[in-house]
Order: C-alpha cells, then sequence, then structure tokens
C-alpha cells in the first residue's frame, strides 16, 4: 500500500489530530514532528527547511515508499515542494493546505502576514475563519499550554525567520514538481491569502485548486471533516 | 575605588506626546523635526563633555526606531566624545553584536574609537532589547549563539596582529579579517557585558568581564551577582568589586525634594520603557519557552518589585516606587550617597556606578545641576564606598 506522509504546519500541531484521525483510517499514515517540534532541541546544524525536507526524503526511502502522498500543512507544504523539486522518486502526488514557501511578490510586498510582530488578536484573526472558537486566548492558557505555543513559535523562527517563511530561490525549480498536485485553500485565510493559492497553482506544472468555506489558514483544524474528504477525494483520483 | 558614569539615551521627548500606545519599533519619523533633534543632540553630548571635567566617566548605549533614544548609532557620540574629551572613560553599553550584520566593522570601530580616545574605550556587548529583534530582523532563535559567535570573531579580529585569518562560521564569513587600526589597549579594550539572569551570569564571569545589571533592583541584583561570584570561584577566576557595574536612576537636589524631582523627571526614561505594543516584547525564541510563555499570558505587563516583594507597574511608578525597588537613588547628596552605600552592601558590593543622570523631560539646567551636585557633594563619599 502507497503511504501518506503528513507534514505539520508551524503552530496548533496537536489540533490537528482530529483531521489526521480521519486521513489515517484504513491507510498506513506518517506524520513525524519535526526536530524541537518533537521536544528535543535540534542538532545545531539542523536548521533550515532544506534540512527538513531531506529528513523526510530519507524517511521515505527508509520506508521503501512507493506512490506516496504527500499532505503538507503550510510550512509542511513548503517542505513538500522542497521535496518534489529535489526528488519526486518515491512521491506519486501532494495535497497542500496553503503552504507557503515560494515568493510571489515584489521586494516591498509580503506574500505571509507578519505573524511574529502582529498583535494575538490580529494574528488570530489572520489564521482562523472563527477565531473565537479555534484560537486560544492567551490569558487563559495554563503554563504548559503556553510554553507549547511559545516553543512552536521559537521553531518557526529557527527554520523560517529569514528570508520570512520561504526560499527565494524555489520558485525557479517549481517545474521539478511535475506531479498532481491539490493546492487546498481555506477562503478566509488571512496569513497566506487565496489569491496567492491561485497563483502558485499556475506556477506548478499539474496542480488545481479548491478552497475550503469557513476556514482559515489552517483548513484541517477549523474543517477537519471537509478537508479530509477533499484530500481523499484527490488520493483516490490522481 | 567606585566609579561613577554618566548615562543618556538621548530621548527624543517631544515626539512622545504624538505617540500614544508604542514609543517604538512602527512610530513615523514624520514626528521628528531634524532642527529641534540637532539642539538636542548637541545639548546631550554638551552634558556628556562636562562630565570630564566633573571626574564622572560617559556611557552610552543604543536603540533602534524609537523616541525613546535617538542614539540609533552608539559609536557616534562615543566618536565625537573621543576628541571632545581627555580623561573621562568612554563605554558603549553597548554595542548589540548579535544584532550587527557585520562583526568586522564593530571590532574596527571600537579599535579606531581606542586609538583616537588614547585608550580610553570601554567595549559593551549587549544582546539587545527584545523590541530591537525587529529593526534588526536578526533570527531570535539564534540570538545568543549569534551573540557569542560575534563575540569569538571581535576578540579574534581585536588581537590578531599578524596579517589576516579566515572565518567560516555559523552566522560570519570572512576571507580575510584584517582590523586596523590594531587597538590601543592591549590586548583589547576591556569588554562589559550586560546580564539579567543568573543563568547568563556563569558564561560572563568565566570570561571575567565586567557585567553590569540594569535597573534589577534590590531584589533581582543579588542573584545575578551572586551567580557570577559563584561560577568565577568555580572557575578560579577573581571577582574583585571591580567586576560589577550598577545601571540606576540618580537625582540629587540641594533638598530631598529637589533632588526627587529630577530623578522624577529622569524616571520617564523607564516609564517610557512598556510603552511597546506587546508583540514586540516577546520574540519568538529571544528567550526561553518557559518566560516568552509568562509574557504571551500577561500581554507583557512590565512590573517592578521593591525591596519588601510588593511590586508596581512600570508605566506609573511614583520616585518613591522606584526609590523603594533600588531602581532610582535620590535626595540630598548626602542621602543618595547613603542609599547608593545600603545598596551595594545589599548585593555584594560593586565598583561602577551607572548613574542614568539625564532622561525623560530633565532639563539641561537640571541636569548641569544634577550633574555638577553630584560631582561635588556625591562623589567623594560614593567614590570610597
Amino acid at each position: 500500500m502507497s503511504p501518506v506522509l503528513f507534514l505539520h504546519g508551524e503552530h496548533f500541531t496537536a489540533m490537528g489530530q482530529p483531521f489526521l484521525d480521519r486521513l489515517g483510517a484504513g491507510r498506513e499514515l506518517h506524520a513525524p514532528l519535526y526536530p524541537g517540534y518533537d521536544g528535543a532541541p535540534p542538532d545545531p546544524d539542523f536548521r533550515s527547511v532544506d534540512d527538513l525536507a531531506y529528513r523526510c526524503l530519507d524517511l521515505l526511502e527508509e520506508l521503501d515508499a512507493r506512490d506516496a502522498t504527500v499532505v503538507g500543512a503550510s510550512l509542511g507544504g513548503w517542505i513538500a515542494l522542497e521535496m518534489a523539486v529535489r526528488d519526486r522518486s518515491r512521491i506519486g502526488r501532494m495535497a497542500l493546505l496553503a503552504p507557503v514557501g515560494v515568493k510571489l511578490s515584489g521586494r516591498e510586498e509580503r506574500d505571509f502576514a507578519d505573524l511574529p510582530f502582529m498583535r494575538e488578536a490580529e494574528a488570530a484573526r489572520a489564521l482562523f475563519h472563527d477565531p473565537a472558537r479555534w484560537a486560544p486566548d492567551p490569558a487563559a492558557l495554563d503554563e504548559p499550554a503556553a510554553e507549547a505555543l511559545a516553543l512552536e513559535r521559537q521553531w518557526a523562527a529557527w527554520y523560517a525567520w529569514k528570508p520570512y517563511m520561504h526560499n527565494p530561490a524555489l520558485g525557479n525549480w517549481l517545474h521539478r514538481a511535475a506531479l498532481p498536485v491539490l493546492l487546498l485553500w481555506g477562503e478566509s485565510d488571512g496569513f497566506a491569502a487565496p489569491e496567492y493559492g491561485r497563483k502558485l497553482a499556475e506556477r506548478l506544472p499539474d496542480a488545481r485548486f479548491e478552497t475550503i468555506p469557513e476556514a482559515g489558514h489552517y483548513p484541517h483544524i477549523e474543517r477537519a471533516g471537509a478537508t479530509a474528504e477533499a484530500v481523499l477525494a484527490f488520493l483516490e483520483s490522481a | 575605588m567606585m566609579q561613577v558614569w554618566h548615562f543618556s539615551e538621548m530621548a527624543y521627548h517631544p515626539g512622545w506626546e504624538f505617540l500614544d500606545e508604542g514609543l517604538r519599533n512602527v512610530i513615523p519619523s514624520r514626528v521628528y523635526d531634524p532642527e529641534v533633534g540637532a539642539d538636542l543632540y548637541h545639548r546631550y553630548l554638551d552634558e556628556w563633555a562636562l562630565c570630564d571635567r566633573l571626574g564622572l566617566n560617559i556611557m552610552v548605549n543604543e536603540h533602534h526606531a524609537t523616541a525613546t533614544c535617538a542614539t540609533s548609532v552608539c559609536t557616534i557620540p562615543m566618536a565625537i566624545l573621543a576628541r571632545e574629551t581627555r580623561k573621562a572613560r568612554l563605554l558603549c553599553l553597548g554595542m548589540p553584536i548579535g544584532n550587527r550584520m557585520d562583526a568586522v566593522r564593530v571590532a574596527e570601530e571600537y579599535a579606531m574609537l581606542d586609538v583616537i580616545s588614547r585608550g580610553r574605550v570601554e567595549m559593551g556587548f549587549v544582546k539587545g532589547a527584545p523590541f530591537e529583534i525587529n529593526p534588526a530582523n536578526s533570527n531570535p532563535a539564534e540570538l545568543e549563539e549569534r551573540f557569542w559567535e560575534a563575540h569569538d570573531l571581535i576578540v579574534k579580529a581585536l588581537t590578531s596582529h599578524d596579517g589576516p585569518f579566515n572565518w567560516e562560521g555559523r552566522h560570519y564569513h570572512y576571507r580575510e579579517v584584517n582590523v586596523w587600526p590594531r587597538p590601543w589597549q592591549q590586548p583589547h579594550p576591556p569588554i562589559w557585558m550586560t546580564v539579567a539572569s543568573p543563568g547568563s551570569a556563569a558564561r560572563v564571569a568565566r570570561k571575567g568581564y565586567v557585567i553590569a545589571a540594569l535597573n534589577t533592583g534590590y531584589v533581582h541584583t543579588p542573584a545575578v551577582f551572586g551567580a557570577y561570584r559563584e561560577s568565577a570561584a568555580e572557575a578560579g577566576i577573581a571577582a574583585g568589586p571591580d567586576r560589577f557595574a550598577y545601571l540606576c536612576i540618580v537625582g540629587v537636589g540641594e533638598t530631598e525634594a529637589e533632588g526627587k524631582r529630577r530623578a522624577h523627571a529622569i524616571l520617564d526614561y523607564s516609564r517610557t520603557t512598556p510603552r511597546v505594543q506587546p508583540q514586540f516584547f516577546y520574540p519568538p525564541g529571544y528567550s526561553p519557552a518557559a518566560r516568552l510563555a509568562g509574557l504571551i499570558r500577561s500581554g507583557s505587563e512590565l512590573r517592578i518589585q521593591r525591596r519588601d516583594g510588593s511590586d508596581f507597574r512600570m508605566q506609573d511608578g511614583a520616585v518613591e516606587d522606584f526609590m523603594a525597588a533600588g531602581v532610582a537613588f535620590a535626595g540630598t547628596p548626602a542621602q543618595v550617597v547613603e542609599q547608593v552605600g545600603e545598596f551595594a552592601s545589599v548585593v555584594g558590593g560593586f565598583e561602577h556606578l551607572l548613574m542614568m543622570g539625564q532622561g525623560g523631560f530633565l532639563s539641561h539646567e537640571d541636569t548641569v545641576a544634577n550633574l555638577t551636585l553630584f560631582s561635588e557633594e556625591a562623589l567623594p563619599a560614593v567614590a570610597s564606598l
């Protein structure tokens, strides 16, 4: 059976579990946590999305995966793209949920909202369609939960601070990601706008773009069921 | 013997009333009037130059994109004062070396200043406040590591005199590091570092550098200095009082009320420090996650602890609150001497009093009176503490 590899996003990793439960039902699912996110500080030499991409390619090799499906959310989608332009021999298709990683705008514009320097409430509105339901209230968090939040932010900075959430060269190599790609976007995404996703789809050799209503940047969190259905439908068809 | 250093942030206070919640990071420079700013720069430089005649040393620093501190390049006032003064030692506390992308340039600036001043430079290296991450766009999750690599490179650059060496580190790359001039002081100007927690004091202690605690008061300073002493002892390094510095607000007057009035005015420096949009206070990875978690939960409200353990909001402390915390010393010269002596005895002694003698709206006349009266009537007694 061809495995499914899920690559998580930069924030709210634990909230993706209901989506993973659906995605993994009856399938061989691998959902590794990245170094740092797994609770152990990364090796000092391990600090880029390149490193993450090679680590994930190694994983596919260790699994002797054939025709794998890579599902990546945000940062995970970026890692998936970096994998695909390097070596897609073990990958059959990719379903990317609002991936970051490619610079599409000019030098004085941002493709991705500057989350680290937004107010908590403003960042929550950028990330979620319904922040009141999904975004944690910082003041109401207990210590372990606030620390987990701070650690996810720390590792996001570790891997993607500058250039912010992208690899300036990746756009030059997207022609190498010649495999079926589903780009799935929350209609209310204020971190990476759906318009960015449409443009990215045009830059990929074989991508289709779909949106999920009533979802922000993490559709697999806000609309776990609908997102899983869309991914599984793509998995069957591609 | 206690040495006293006068410090000012060269505040652009005329802009404060036009800015509300934030005085840093995102404020438009149209608020800044260069003609008013020029007068202020010259005025602050005059006050530092006066220190040379008063037997006080000089301390400068730098901040970025802020109306609280118009010194955006610390070596510029250092350069002017290197020529305007003859005796005063010139401390920059400090150079945010982890936020400067060109470490060799830092070595060159310090070396040149040291020669022009004929060996009066003290090199402060600081990590910089959290809100400095945004203007520098340095990666906060790597700051500690980048800071120490910059340190290693700068020290090697200042002490290598046999031609170039190569540097291919994690953060800095140079084919030929070859700093000219070589510094006046050998092997290099003294190094200072600011430390806010006992944890980071240990590494500074093992290097034997001067440790400076900034406004850490009665509650936090003993642990920071204590950790330094302990680590120095373990490493077999003598940690005499000359290794310790404390920054505080000082207001002296002919009367207690006048001294407190001056300190009160200077304390607008402290009261404006938290006027930052909260998210700039906790860049990801800047501090250990447990500390950042606390700031995320609290909305980064800064509170200062009095000696008795009670606390107050930094924005609205009265002069008496800051005095009770050991952050401000104020009153007549005799009262200030007594307060400094008491503080020194509690923290285990220090030989560098970093005196914020100007801050906020304190006028030139008041600043001159503050510095002069301190020099004439407090300095002799403070020096022998």
